[in-house]
């Protein structure tokens, strides 16, 4: 008798499965319960957003960044704006530079709570997901009380952000920092010395530095590599420069150490929120040219200047000079991109998105090969992987 | 024509209402252990759990077993039909059974055989071939791996189980079930088999499902394991079947280790209050520490698991066995 080859068992985990974070569909080849190869399968999720904001005015624009990663959706708006502002060579007032720092350290707080809970509901720990939502919530709420939208936020535009603060929200934002450190303290309780998360977490889904440079990694997955790469230190953008923040940095590059650093980065989100609520000086909040940001309702009920400027800034939008530009913001995720080229019309001739995600998604492949299934969840996890951002 | 009712109707009869005066209270126990499962979790993850159905959400469980019930039961194509309708039936009769043996008071037990703990083990390892069958039967990916899981995972720790039953049977010298309880008289097994009652605890877990354990039906990976095919009174019956068989497993703690009926006290006013109510109280605590080990452990890798239950608890039971053996000779404990 002739010895017949084991054909590996082919598993499809997703797109429709609980561990897949959204609609990843995985074709994993399996040797019982090792995993051999993993094959990620993208698209599910696909909308077109680079070819819909080519017609759509920068200002239409923005919304669509709010959609991508729907789990930190503020700094993705600021990357785009970042890139219009570049283009156009606008000047943010020093108010508007305070608040958009500020709600994109909320906004990383909020990404990394989600992250960090589903992570551990992965594993099998349910609790610090619900504990977790409770915190998020208020922290949404902030979003509202500021934009009017607890999601899809629309409020960085190009030359500041749409609103100031409302009265009372610094108060309630510096409440909340004084009682967020319980909520990460009770969560590291749960997960951080826990034998269980640590057995399932430790020595898994390695990246080492080399490797993570190499496969475009970046954000808390670089960093918990080893790399003291920050986009927010390296090339300051808006007021980083001005709040004193450390940035953590792991050792072991395992799911583990990607665990640790976003904890640290909570804490530190916090330490630079406390400073924008102390520091934030009065004055205008987005630049001060009515041709690039809406004129006060007060001024459009007598000058007929602003009147003819509201209505041309929300049906033609503003000319971007010719020019292109990558800019890029230390998203919670890692280096979200947003390359901008103008071809000096209303509209952006091209507008390429990097998302960190994609990059990861690469690597699921090196990443689980010779894992248990059990650890697929977990890498999953601990890469962060928002398919709205991998997919566009 | 008497001598056919007294010698056989009237038995079968008397039998019969017995049988169902366990198994009703037992379904009850279970339809409200499933309302306290999500009551318990929900204050401990901050929620209100169910309080919608009835007081305080008190109907619940009994309006989501009539939903099961009037549900539609989908074979599929591709499954082998009586295996598949079969593995159910056996998870949820063999999660019965075993209360044939367990006096829940002095002297309320269906059958006091003499060989009661060996029964349990019997029943309980045999709780393993309900799931095997719904996974292979299923013919799907998920529960198949489910069931391989669920296979290795309880037959490992079975064998710490009977070794910590072996500890327990040298302490007591009989078999019975009832025996076993009367030993506890003077002091609760827990106390100086502490180890083991840790040990049984943790494999208890293991052998039925439970977190941190639950590997058979992890949701992160396997969707929801060797079910995943399942609908209405079938996956019901896997529901009641396993939720029976935590509380069997939790008598079976509170007989070995924490004085079964006895109240907690040898004084004489704490024996007006009937040893059935000691017991359900016992088994609430055991069954709460389910619950609560659910909401604050991850969950452990299939290849950890099988070195727990390998390397750490089966050694130990062993050379706990040995321990308790030499110093019931050494300092010449033999039971009575």
């Amino acid at each position: 008798m002739s010895e017949e080859p084991i054909k590996n068992l082919t598993f499809n985990f997703g797109p429709q499965h609980p561990a897949a974070h959204g609609v990843l569909r995985l074709v994993l080849e399996m040797d019982g319960e090792v995993v051999e190869r993993a094959d990620p399968h993208i698209g599910l999720l696909h909308r077109g957003t680079e070819k819909l904001i080519e017609n759509k005015t920068y200002l239409q624009a923005i919304p669509y960044f709010d959609r991508l990663d729907y789990v930190s959706p503020m700094c993705q708006e600021h990357a785009f704006a970042l890139a219009t502002e570049k283009l156009m060579g606008i000047k943010v007032p020093e108010r508007g530079q305070y608040i958009r720092v500020l709600f994109s350290e909320i906004t990383r707080i909020l990404n990394h709570i989600l992250n960090l809970t589903t992570y551990a509901l992965d594993v099998g720990a349910m609790t610090p997901l619900l504990w977790g939502f409770e915190e998020r919530e208020r922290l949404m709420e902030f979003y509202e009380r500021v934009s009017g939208a607890r999601l899809h936020a629309a409020y960085f535009r190009p030359g500041g952000v749409h609103q100031d603060l409302p009265k009372g929200l610094i108060e309630d934002i510096y409440e909340f920092c004084e009682t967020f450190p319980k909520f990460i303290d009770d969560m590291e309780e749960l997960l951080t010395g826990n034998r269980i998360f640590r057995q399932r977490t430790v020595d898994i889904g390695v990246i080492n530095a080399d490797e993570a440079q190499d496969w475009g990694m970046s954000g808390p997955v670089l960093r918990a590599s080893g790399v003291a790469w920050d986009l927010r230190k390296s090339q300051p953008y808006d007021v980083y420069d001005r709040v004193d923040f450390d940035v953590p940095v792991g050792k072991t590059g395992d799911c583990y150490a990607r665990y640790l650093v976003r904890v640290a980065e909570m804490r530190e989100s916090l330490r630079i929120i406390k400073q924008c609520l102390k520091d934030i000086p009065d004055g205008p909040v987005m630049s001060q040219d009515h041709k690039i940001t809406p004129p006060p309702r007060s001024e459009m009920k007598y000058s007929m200047e602003a009147l003819i400027h509201h209505f041309k800034l929300y049906t033609e939008g503003y000319h971007v000079p010719i020019g292109e530009t990558y800019t890029s913001v230390e998203a919670p995720k890692g280096e979200f991109g947003v390359y901008l080229v103008s071809d000096g019309s209303n509209r952006p001739y091209r507008c390429k998105i990097r998302a960190p995600g994609f990059a990861f998604m690469q690597s699921m492949d090196f990443l689980s090969r010779g894992h248990m299934l059990a650890d697929i969840p977990a890498i999953i996890g601990s890469l962060d992987i928002v398919f709205g951002e991998v997919d566009r | 024509m008497l001598e056919i009712w007294t010698d056989y109707a009237w038995p079968l009869i008397w039998i019969i209402i017995k049988i169902l005066l366990i198994v009703i209270p037992l379904l009850i126990a279970v339809a409200y252990l499933t309302y306290a499962e999500r009551k318990v979790i929900g204050s401990i993850q901050l929620r209100m759990g169910p309080n919608v159905v009835g007081p305080f959400g008190l109907l619940q469980p009994f309006a989501d077993g009539l939903k099961l019930l009037v549900k539609e039961s989908i074979i599929p194509t591709g499954s082998n039909r009586v295996v598949f309708i079969l593995a159910p039936m056996l998870t949820f009769t063999l999660g019965l059974i075993g209360w044939a043996v367990i006096p829940v008071a002095d002297g309320w037990v269906l059958s006091d055989i003499n060989v009661g703990i060996l029964y349990l083990f019997a029943v309980s390892s045999l709780g393993v071939y309900g799931i095997i069958m719904a996974g292979w039967a299923s013919n799907s990916i998920y529960p198949f791996l489910g069931a391989l899981r669920s296979a290795a995972q309880m037959v490992s720790y079975e064998v710490s189980i009977g070794f910590v039953i072996v500890t327990v049977l040298l302490a007591v010298g009989s078999l019975n079930m009832t025996d076993i309880v009367l030993a506890q008289q003077k002091v609760w097994f827990f106390i100086p088999l502490f180890p083991m009652f840790v040990i049984f605890f943790i494999s208890g877990l293991a052998e039925t499902n439970r977190a941190p354990f639950d590997l058979p039906e992890a949701e992160a990976e396997l969707v929801s394991g060797y079910n995943v095919e399942y609908s209405a009174m079938s996956f019901a019956l896997f529901f009641l079947g396993e939720y029976a068989n935590m509380i069997l497993v939790s008598a079976m703690t509170v007989i070995l280790f924490l004085g079964g009926w006895l109240p907690p006290f040898d004084f004489t006013f704490l024996y007006w209050i009937p040893g059935v109510i000691w017991f359900s109280l016992k088994v609430s605590l055991v069954l709460f520490v389910f619950l609560w080990v659910r909401a604050t452990l991850p969950r452990y890798r299939y290849d950890q698991l099988m070195r727990l239950g390998w390397k750490v608890f089966l050694p130990f039971s062993l050379f706990w066995v040995v321990v308790t053996a030499g110093a019931i000779v050494a300092f010449e404990w033999y039971p009575k």
